[in-house]
């Protein structure tokens, strides 16, 4: 990954411009995706793995993959991201 | 030829009885970002693509009709025992005038799943590149039914089935990094 590891976020946000004329209270920040297959290009050899019953769950065989997704809207939902 | 095993992908549990919810998860089963659209399209576009990245359309469009079946169950399960009335207040009362309770390829707002939601361009990077896209947009999808639905059985299915949109577009990205193959030039110049 050509990232910085230590900034490297799955999830990013803005804040859409509102107007005083909007007739709905403001949203605040609107986030959206950016899961880890944009980063990774051509899949390195000899990445880590789940064991194969966390992989079976988790959908993927490589942590590196692995993006778990909640509601961002939802009360207490991981905010600060991004 | 498939070989069909008598299972699903991965476990399906509904835990609150939401008919609603089965409407929004029909934008998954007929609509045009999705399984029935993706596995069709991958399928299809297997006979012009070249050999090198055929295997993966194949698993890849296998793949998306497991998750076809997941999202039918889901579906299944959300209306099997529904009333007409329950049916009506979920807002299905349109298709419950149409198909009673059977399940139907149509997106989330009823509109019949049509094949020209699929492209086939014969191109393999124009291809691939919507193909790319597709994963991108069903992951979308599924991030809305995850951030509209408040059941978490539910939404642990849903999850795995996102986590797998974004394995398949990291895929699909490799698939282009093959047919372009500049991958070792480097070592080369």
């Amino acid at each position: 990954m050509k990232t910085n590891p230590k900034t490297f976020t799955k999830r990013k946000s803005y804040v859409p411009f509102h107007g005083p004329c909007d007739p709905c209270p403001p949203i605040g920040r609107k986030y959206y995706s950016t899961p880890p297959n944009l980063y990774v290009g051509f899949q390195p050899p000899n990445l880590p793995q789940f064991p194969p019953e966390e992989a079976l769950k988790c959908g993927t065989l490589w942590p590196t993959f692995y993006d778990f997704y909640e509601n961002p809207y939802k009360k207490g939902a991981g905010r600060g991201h991004g | 030829m498939w070989k069909y095993e008598k299972k699903l992908q991965y476990p399906v549990k509904v835990s609150t009885c939401n008919p609603t919810l089965a409407k929004y998860l029909m934008e998954q089963y007929g609509g045009a970002d999705g399984e029935l659209a993706a596995a069709l399209r991958y399928l299809n576009q297997r006979y012009t693509i070249p050999e090198k990245v055929i295997g993966l359309l194949t698993d890849i469009g296998t793949e998306e009709f497991a998750h076809l079946e997941m999202i039918a169950t889901m579906i299944y399960k959300l209306t099997k025992d529904a009333t007409p009335q329950q049916l009506r207040d979920a807002g299905l009362s349109e298709h419950y005038a149409s198909h009673d309770s059977a399940l139907y390829y149509e997106n989330a707002a009823g509109v019949p799943f049509t094949a020209a939601y699929i492209q086939a361009k014969g191109d393999p990077i124009a291809d691939l590149y919507e193909d790319i896209a597709a994963e991108e947009k069903a992951r979308a999808t599924y991030q809305w039914l995850i951030d509209l639905s408040d059941d978490p059985d539910l939404n642990d299915s849903l999850r795995f089935l996102r986590e797998r949109e974004v394995v398949h577009s990291q895929r699909f990205r490799e698939a282009v990094e093959i047919l372009k193959e500049e991958r070792d030039r480097k070592k080369i110049f």
